[in-house]
């Protein structure tokens, strides 16, 4: 479970469940579960197209992950956000369907950005990954101030001068790099889950948002390593054991609020 | 009529799988579109699309156990729509948390069901089509059946539209006119995966969003009355289709034999037609 290649995952999922646990703090606050879910999942054909185009599939990725961003900002002006980030998913998808058809590889790439592979991992791109990790982290704990206020409260957050328009294209792009330098990992649809369970599970627990943020870190942690302990073990993809935990998470999470 | 068909491939309409297109595309577009312009109104979007992705689980396992895959995507997307109506949290980032988590897990059950797909009975290609759909893949006994569900969504949404527009307008108003809200609300998260579920086996289960959302936005911007919204949305939805299906039939004479899929072509007018529905607004109003 520990040998050469297996290191890489452990790296890199480690790095990935520390940036999940703080962006989706902020998903959580701010609502934002269907922009956390339509930005990996309109971002996984840019390895495909990044493969048509003959470049790293990873700047791919960033490349579509930016596209999205700028889709949910700028239709998001004139339209509901719900409808905004819809418009933008299908509009990603659509020509992302066009890359897998003509770059080939269409069933198995498509299996593996969707729902991940544990070996997906190479070491040439732990150095990247994590890069970006330490940049979100850098990027997180400077504005934290700013990214929480204008989630809690706008009108406060307007008269202190924090425009909102920028900390909302902040948190988009925040989320779109995290979910490029995850979705080699765990897959598109399920960058998702880890955004959005363990966060929700940290805030019922405590109302600190310090504290909310250092234990969402913690549980996405748990979370990551368990399923791909049990995914080595058992054989069965590691998307399902992130969704299976994170659901249970958020669970155990709702039933403790309850019990308070 | 003999202009039009020359100006059409040869042997378009004489294809059976081209026709089983068609006709369940007609369905999915047409039902999608009534539904979304409710579901933008009410603000579910979020939920629309969870449906669709839930839904894929019930897909794989059909693949899996050998059933219509009709079924498979229909009884997922009931049960989905019972669960986000159990969840039933009133404040609006409650529910798209709650919504979010069990859109997670649900697909952490396709994950693992398409596994199974993969490993037990070796169909490598459940993904693409769980996901992605197979238009021209359709059998053609689904054809009648889901005319027949379309038909009989369609009934439904007549009869509940009043109450289900006026619950989406004033909430408060309707429960004192006696609408029961609950039971409008969960009828119409039913329809959604009625629609839901056509439009999966069309264009799949990721891309049922661009039908549901698209026309109906696109139509909400042109038209204010709700009545010729929904009008204009299945126009678009089912012009997107069979433009996308003839395009997709088309691209196999330009494309050297590999043949574009079906779905970008369905997409690409649709958002095309959701940025002209802007254009025009533009003007009205500095007019």
């Amino acid at each position: 479970m520990f040998s050469g290649f297996m290191l890489n995952s452990w790296a890199a999922a480690t790095m990935l469940a520390i940036v999940a646990g703080m962006v989706g703090f902020f998903v959580v606050i701010r609502g934002a579960s269907f922009a956390a879910h339509a930005l990996p999942l309109g971002t996984f054909p840019g390895a495909a197209a990044a493969g048509l185009a003959g470049v790293n599939p990873f700047w791919g990725l960033v490349g579509f992950a930016l596209l999205g961003v700028a889709g949910i900002s700028r239709l998001g002006r004139r339209q509901r956000a719900d409808v905004a980030t819809a418009l933008t998913l299908i509009t990603l998808l659509g020509v992302g369907t066009l890359c897998l058809s003509l770059s080939g590889q269409y069933a198995a790439s498509a299996y593996a950005l969707l729902f991940g592979q544990l070996l997906g991992v190479s070491r040439a791109a732990l150095l990247p990954v994590g890069g970006i990790c330490a940049g979100i982290c850098a990027l997180v704990l400077i504005f934290f101030r700013p990214l929480l206020l204008s989630a809690i409260s706008p009108e406060l957050a307007v008269a202190r001068g924090v425009h909102a328009g920028r900390v909302e294209l902040l948190f988009l792009a925040l989320l779109g790099l995290a979910t490029a330098m995850a979705l080699p990992v765990v897959g598109a649809l399920l960058v998702f889950s880890l955004l959005v369970g363990p966060p929700a599970c940290a805030r019922a627990l405590t109302t600190r948002p310090g504290v909310a943020m250092a234990l969402s870190v913690v549980i996405a942690l748990v979370v990551i390593w368990a399923a791909i302990a049990l995914s080595y073990e058992s054989d069965w993809p590691i998307g399902f054991f992130v969704g299976a935990l994170a659901a249970g998470a958020y669970g155990l999470g709702r039933a403790a609020a309850m019990m308070r | 009529m003999v202009g039009a068909g020359a100006l059409l491939t040869p042997g378009f309409f004489e294809n059976g799988p081209v026709r089983a297109a068609l006709g369940v595309s007609f369905c999915a577009a047409m039902l999608s579109a009534m539904v979304g312009v409710f579901t933008i109104i009410r603000g579910q979007s979020f939920a629309g699309h969870a449906l669709a992705d839930v839904s894929s689980a019930g897909g794989a396992g059909a693949f899996l156990f050998g059933v219509n895959p009709l079924f498979g995507f229909l009884g997922l997307a009931v049960l989905g729509a019972g669960v986000l109506e159990m969840v039933g949290v009133q404040r609006a980032r409650e529910r798209d948390l709650a919504t979010g988590v069990f859109l997670g897990a649900g697909l952490g059950v396709t994950a693992l069901l398409l596994y199974f797909d993969v490993t037990m009975r070796s169909t490598s290609g459940a993904a693409i089509s769980v996901m992605f759909g197979s238009m021209f893949a359709i059998p053609p006994g689904m054809v009648k059946l889901s005319l027949g569900l379309g038909a009989g969504a369609m009934v439904v949404m007549a009869m509940i539209h009043r109450p289900l527009l006026l619950c989406a307008a004033a909430p408060e108003l309707a429960g004192v006119q006696g609408v029961n809200v609950r039971l409008i609300g969960f009828l119409h998260l039913l329809m959604l995966a009625l629609a839901v579920t056509l439009s999966a086996m069309t264009i799949g289960a990721i891309l049922s969003t661009a039908l549901l959302i698209g026309p109906a936005a696109a139509a909400l911007r042109l038209a204010r009355r709700p009545g010729r919204a929904i009008g204009l949305a299945v126009v678009i939805g089912v012009a997107a289709c069979w433009g996308g299906v003839w395009l997709a039939y088309d691209s196999y004479n330009w494309s050297g034999g590999h043949g574009w899929p079906v779905s970008f072509f369905i997409v690409t007018i649709i958002f095309t037609i959701y940025l002209a529905s802007g254009l025009r607004r533009d003007r009205t109003m500095r007019v």
